[in-house]
């Protein structure tokens, strides 16, 4: 299969490889897909005091476009508050990469990983509110 | 050192290029200055040498596995020669029982014809191979009704590389009075065939899989005792009835130059690819949780398949971009679906999402083999860097424990 430049360029040169601490509180980790499947994506954001996203690491097991699709995410979350951040639709991903048909699944994987990785911000947020009123 | 052609191709399984030879010898049979009569012309030269080169062909053939070249009908591929051969028999024969017995590793071409005759009303046994790859010959025998008109097993594995016990089969199915196909595609060249001392009633064959054109194969039909099949092409009443159709002349030529070569180069040849493999076999085997696919004796010498646990085997494909393997995620075609074939060995998702199948041939060389190596090691390393599954294994958690939300 002809992958497009972009995927190529993001495959070849992967952005923000790595992981932060997963039990820091201002970190958020989002991991999805499975092995069975032939993609697990492990997608982690950090916010700071205002709540905006001041970096985002990502590892990919999977297709080089579930590959791409994930390095572009943690290009585009950055700079980003956690709304601005939920927004991002598949869609955009699967456009600015020219992913075809058969790889439209890897772009969704992504959405599940940002909604994921917010989701888990929150509810570490919400336990802290919980731990200091009990 | 001379310079590397990049891509290097390590796909022989896949096709093979033509050899310079038998090329020369397809040409011939072209222009208007060469033999391109037709065979089947009976009143004038053209059609005289044409069948000549025809029948010359079918001796290479036919000697090649040990058979009479009247046993040879030419079928546009080995496709072609399991769907005549597998539906002819079972459609001659369907008075005698509807019941087939194949194994599940068998190509496509094998279990899509089965799958079409089970929509017509044969019942079909898919026969479970051990986590070797191999087909267990009690498991056989015991699938065996009274109905048991057909088996097919495949002689070499197209993904795996693994030679079946045909011999062994054959003796069973000779006893029971049972026809035995056998999807010799992959074999010519590589392992001896004997249609004789195997018991075979019907083989396919193909030719570019040994350096012979695409587009032409033939079917093995046993005279003594005869086998019967119906034919799925009507026309001329060419090969006997068995295959309509005009004979392409260059087409068969070339298989036949193709088998004859094979017969003469196949000892120096399997030598020289042997040490190939066991090179990239050493090459390889120290990395971390690699795993041989399939038995790695009872297999032809040019073939490793080899799941890089953790790494996805598309992305590996792209990494190994210089090299043209294929992997047995079927992920670059349309499904993505894990290969079917280590799935039926037993091996787990992951592990059929990671393989690659390496496959060397007459042209391959040592530096072409040093070089991929090279690029295999440093592209797991680099993926294995990417992948969140990888740093699990590294911490030592199970990833059979983790709920994973399938999609």
């Amino acid at each position: 299969m002809a992958y497009s430049d972009k995927v190529l360029d993001h495959y070849e040169n992967p952005r923000n490889v790595g992981s932060f601490e997963k039990d820091d509180p201002s970190v958020g980790t989002g991991m999805v897909g499975a092995p069975a499947c032939g993609d697990v994506m492990k997608l982690q954001i950090k916010v700071d005091n205002d709540g905006v996203i001041e970096d985002a690491k990502f590892k990919t097991y999977g297709c080089g476009s579930a590959i791409a699709s994930s390095s572009l995410l943690t290009e585009w979350v950055k700079g980003k508050t956690l709304e601005q951040a939920s927004e991002i639709k598949n869609t955009d991903i699967a456009e600015e990469l020219a992913l075809p048909p058969v790889k439209i699944h890897c772009s969704v994987l992504a959405e599940d990983a940002i909604k994921a990785a917010i989701t888990d911000l929150k509810s570490k947020a919400e336990g802290e509110v919980q731990k200091k009123i009990a | 050192m001379k310079e590397l052609k990049v891509p290097i191709y390590l796909d022989y399984s896949a096709t093979t290029p033509v050899d310079e030879r038998v090329a020369q010898a397809m040409m011939d049979c072209l222009t208007k200055e060469g033999n391109y009569g037709n065979p089947a012309s009976r009143s004038h030269s053209f059609g005289w040498n044409a069948d000549k080169a025809v029948e010359e062909a079918r001796a290479n053939v036919a000697e090649l596995i040990n058979a009479n070249p009247k046993e040879i009908i030419w079928t546009s591929g080995a496709t072609e020669s399991n769907n005549l051969a597998i539906k002819g028999a079972a459609h001659f024969y369907q008075k005698n029982g509807k019941h087939l017995i194949t194994c599940k590793t068998e190509h496509k071409a094998v279990l899509d014809t089965c799958r079409q005759l089970e929509r017509e009303g044969f019942e079909v046994t898919y026969l479970e191979p051990r986590d070797n790859g191999l087909v267990d010959l009690d498991d056989l025998k015991a699938a065996i009704r009274d109905d048991t008109v057909l088996i097919s097993i495949m002689h070499v594995n197209n993904e795996i590389g693994v030679i079946q016990d045909i011999k062994g089969i054959g003796e069973i199915t000779r006893e029971r009075k049972i026809i035995f196909h056998v999807d010799a595609a992959q074999s010519p060249g590589k392992v001896p065939v004997d249609v004789e001392e195997m018991n075979v009633d019907l083989m396919s064959l193909s030719a570019h899989k040994v350096y012979g054109p695409k587009g032409i194969g033939a079917l093995y039909v046993r005279r003594k005792p005869r086998v019967r099949i119906e034919a799925q092409i009507h026309g001329g009443g060419h090969e006997r009835g068995m295959r309509s159709g005009t004979l392409p002349t260059h087409q068969i030529v070339g298989m036949g130059e193709a088998f004859r070569i094979a017969k003469e180069e196949m000892a120096a040849d399997n030598e020289r690819i042997l040490m190939l493999r066991n090179r990239l076999l050493n090459g390889l085997k120290d990395i971390e949780e690699i795993y041989i696919n399939g038995d790695l004796e009872q297999r032809i010498p040019g073939n490793l398949n080899v799941s890089f646990n953790y790494v996805e085997g598309e992305s590996l494909i792209m990494a190994l971009k210089d090299i043209a393997v294929s992997s047995g995620s079927a992920c670059t075609s349309a499904s993505l679906e894990p290969s079917y074939v280590l799935r039926a060995l037993g091996r787990d998702d992951e592990l059929a999402h990671s393989s690659i199948r390496f496959t060397i041939g007459r042209f391959t060389t040592v530096e072409e083999v040093d070089y991929a190596i090279e690029l295999i090691r440093n592209a797991v390393v680099k993926l294995r860097d990417l992948s969140p599954l990888w740093d699990m294994y590294k911490e030592g958690i199970d990833l059979k424990s983790i709920e994973w939300a399938a999609h």
